[in-house]
């Protein structure tokens, strides 16, 4: 396998795949964005967004082997399009459909494709992080190698759950590796507002050391430095070395969410809170100079791993891909209400 | 006087004057007074108002402690199922502080919360979970479904010596209304009727107060007069006011948005069969959410949540009549 990169184990096809899954996240969530203007209505409740965290999501994810695992929060469309889940079932969800990816149960916040060990979602900050370590302790028994990623972000930091979730982890030796996703804001509240790292100026990283495990902090819009660090922390964990902290600084470049209102108010995507709440609009702009997609495509092309219209090829595959989804979600049916009762128990 | 003002802005116009009123009252929770610009932190200054992390347990406990401490706090607690996450404060210390030290201390805390968002949130965030705090002595539990109820309740909580759960509906936040200037009090334990009538009692609470509303306007037009009443405080519990309801229509309709079993409604229910089982000339019927958690798509999300139809279909049912014309 050539490394073009430094990086042990990117050959050629495997960085323009990287750079490719980041593109379609991209592209999905545009399309996820301009529902709202486009078909008003179609999207209820609150939808979140992973754009400005591909790089994180797409390295993070490239560690993994087939029968590996993983749990995320509500922020949740851009892991199963890089583990190969339909964009079409996904939209759909999101769209509530009965064609969609859990048949319009759980809409965008609870996207899970467990036949490619996406293990689900919580709604509820921090709660998928315990969930997570559990089914660590599932693959430690098992014995055949498995690890799991849990992702989270920097408000779930400060929950018991996540506390408690790294003690027995440390503890245990579980194969787990807690991919934080620090993007500076939970909802409209700064970080440095609402943690004593933070705070202090230190990397949130450093809360691995009250569990005695390893703790690093990663640009993650570098999805070669993403996977350096994860790829680490996965191989540790699959050697029995225990669970690592990696702390992934990103920066989400949609709001939070969409706007929060009752029925019969048109729901949109509001500008971020950088802006809104802050009027720190240069530092929202200098996040958008600093966009993963655009720059690992630099990247690849200035070291002529991709050329540029291979690069633009790629692209308008994504953008053809995702208009489908939109397609394929607007035409499908809507759920039966009767099924409403469906599910309940197992 | 009273002018139009929406849910949310008398639930804040209600917290405010109590911070003018009382130094004692902090105001603090997530994702609250995060710039100098917020109203309530430039009036009242950050001792008294600070944003927490996402951090329930201890949000509450520090509630609880603070409380002890000798302050009046109302914690913003954002989404009721956030509570969830804190649930050891909410129900197994602080109602219990005062009990358990022989009426030592007090807990004057407002949990505040929205509930029952059901517009497409889908199974984490939709929940009307109010019923799982009423069985608990020394907790209290108000559910305003007015925006006039808003103020007037929250004023209330705020005033009362114990800790109170303050539930606002997420779908009527928006909703205008009148609502009294200056110190306004809504009792707790008193029960409004929202509508007088005759025939038959419809109790709601919070949204499904204007679903029942709407019910009995349909049924007037059938020439059935339907009584409608908002209990307001689920703990305390007017029950006085139902029972006397049911004496005079002889006959009950419960609207709950909760699940059936171990609800407001069904503790409402055994009550009335307790007390008043002689009033009624028919089973008492209970409309409430199916038996499920709170699905994303619209379609199931309607069906399984009480509407107008079911309502009126229950009235129906109990007075054991297919609706009759109006004259």
């Amino acid at each position: 396998m050539t490394d073009t990169n430094g990086v042990e184990g990117l050959d050629r096809d495997r960085l323009v795949w990287m750079w490719t899954q980041m593109v379609r996240v991209r592209e999905f969530e545009e399309r996820v964005k301009r529902t709202f203007e486009e078909h008003p209505g179609v999207i209820r409740g609150h939808t979140h967004l992973a754009d400005g965290a591909e790089a994180s999501i797409v390295g993070s994810l490239a560690t993994l082997r087939p029968g590996d695992q993983l749990m995320t929060t509500y922020r949740c469309h851009g892991y199963p399009l890089v583990l190969g889940t339909s964009p079409k079932a996904m939209m759909a969800e999101i769209y509530g459909k009965a064609a969609g990816l859990c048949g319009g149960y759980g809409g965008s916040m609870h996207l899970t494709d467990v036949s490619r060990g996406f293990l689900g979602t919580s709604g509820i900050v921090g709660q998928g992080i315990p969930q997570a370590t559990g089914a660590a302790y599932a693959a430690q028994i098992r014995r055949q190698g498995q690890v799991v990623l849990c992702f989270f972000g920097d408000g779930a930091t400060k929950q018991g759950a996540f506390h408690e979730s790294l003690n027995i982890a440390s503890l245990w030796k579980l194969p787990i590796v807690y991919v934080l996703e620090n993007n500076n804001y939970n909802v409209v509240t700064r970080v440095e507002q609402e943690d004593a790292n933070a705070a202090a100026g230190e990397p949130l990283a450093v809360k691995a050391r009250a569990h005695s495990m390893p703790g690093v902090t990663v640009d993650g819009g570098d999805p070669l430095a993403v996977y350096g660090e994860v790829g680490a922390a996965v191989a540790r964990a699959r050697d029995g070395g225990g669970p690592t902290l990696v702390e992934s600084k990103v920066y989400r470049l949609s709001a939070h969410g969409n706007s929060i209102a009752p029925p019969g108010v048109p729901l949109h995507f509001p500008e971020h809170e950088a802006i809104t709440t802050f009027g720190a609009t240069e530092e929202y702009e200098a996040a958008k100079r600093g966009d993963p997609v655009p720059r690992f495509r630099a990247k690849l092309v200035t070291d002529t791993t991709l050329s540029p219209a291979e690069a633009d090829r790629i692209t308008e595959a994504a953008r053809t891909e995702m208009q489908e989804a939109v397609e394929f979600g607007l035409e499908s049916e809507l759920p039966k209400p009767e099924d409403a009762v469906k599910y309940v128990y197992a | 006087m009273a002018r139009e003002l929406p849910y949310i802005a008398a639930i804040n116009e209600a917290i405010r004057l109590e911070m003018q009123r009382d130094e004692s009252v902090l105001y603090f929770g997530q994702n609250i007074a995060t710039t100098k610009n917020d109203p309530f932190l430039q009036e009242f200054g950050s001792d008294r108002v600070r944003v927490t992390p996402i951090s329930e347990t201890a949000e509450i406990g520090m509630g609880i402690g603070a409380a002890l401490a000798g302050y009046r706090p109302v914690v913003e607690l954002y989404m009721a199922e956030f509570m969830l996450v804190g649930m050891d404060q909410v129900v197994n210390e602080a109602p219990r502080f005062r009990y358990m030290t022989g009426g030592q201390v007090r807990v004057p805390l407002v949990m505040k919360a929205g509930y029952g968002f059901t517009a497409g949130w889908a199974g984490q965030h939709t929940g009307s979970i109010y019923g799982m705090f009423m069985g608990v002595p020394g907790l209290k539990v108000a559910l305003p479904a007015t925006p006039a109820d808003a103020k007037g309740l929250m004023a209330t909580a705020i005033r009362d010596d114990n800790p109170v759960c303050y539930f606002q509906h997420y779908l009527l936040l928006l909703d205008h209304g009148e609502v009294p200037e200056g110190e306004y009090l809504v009792p707790f334990g008193q029960a409004a009727v929202r509508r007088a009538g005759t025939d038959v009692t419809i109790v709601g609470t919070g949204w499904t107060v204007g679903r029942a509303l709407a019910a009995a306007e349909r049924l007037a037009g059938e020439g059935v007069s339907a009584e409608v009443i908002d209990p307001r405080t689920l703990e305390p519990l007017d029950t006085a006011t139902i029972l006397e309801s049911v004496a005079k229509t002889g006959h009950l309709v419960l609207v709950d948005q909760a699940t059936l079993h171990a609800s407001a409604s069904a503790v409402i229910a055994a009550e009335v069969a307790d007390a008043g089982f002689s009033y009624l000339k028919a089973p008492i019927r209970q409309v409430t959410a199916l038996d499920a958690t709170i699905p994303y798509s619209r379609p199931m999300e309607e069906y399984v949540l009480p509407n107008e139809d079911k309502i009126v279909a229950a009235v129906h049912q109990v007075l054991g009549s297919a609706p009759v014309a109006a004259t």
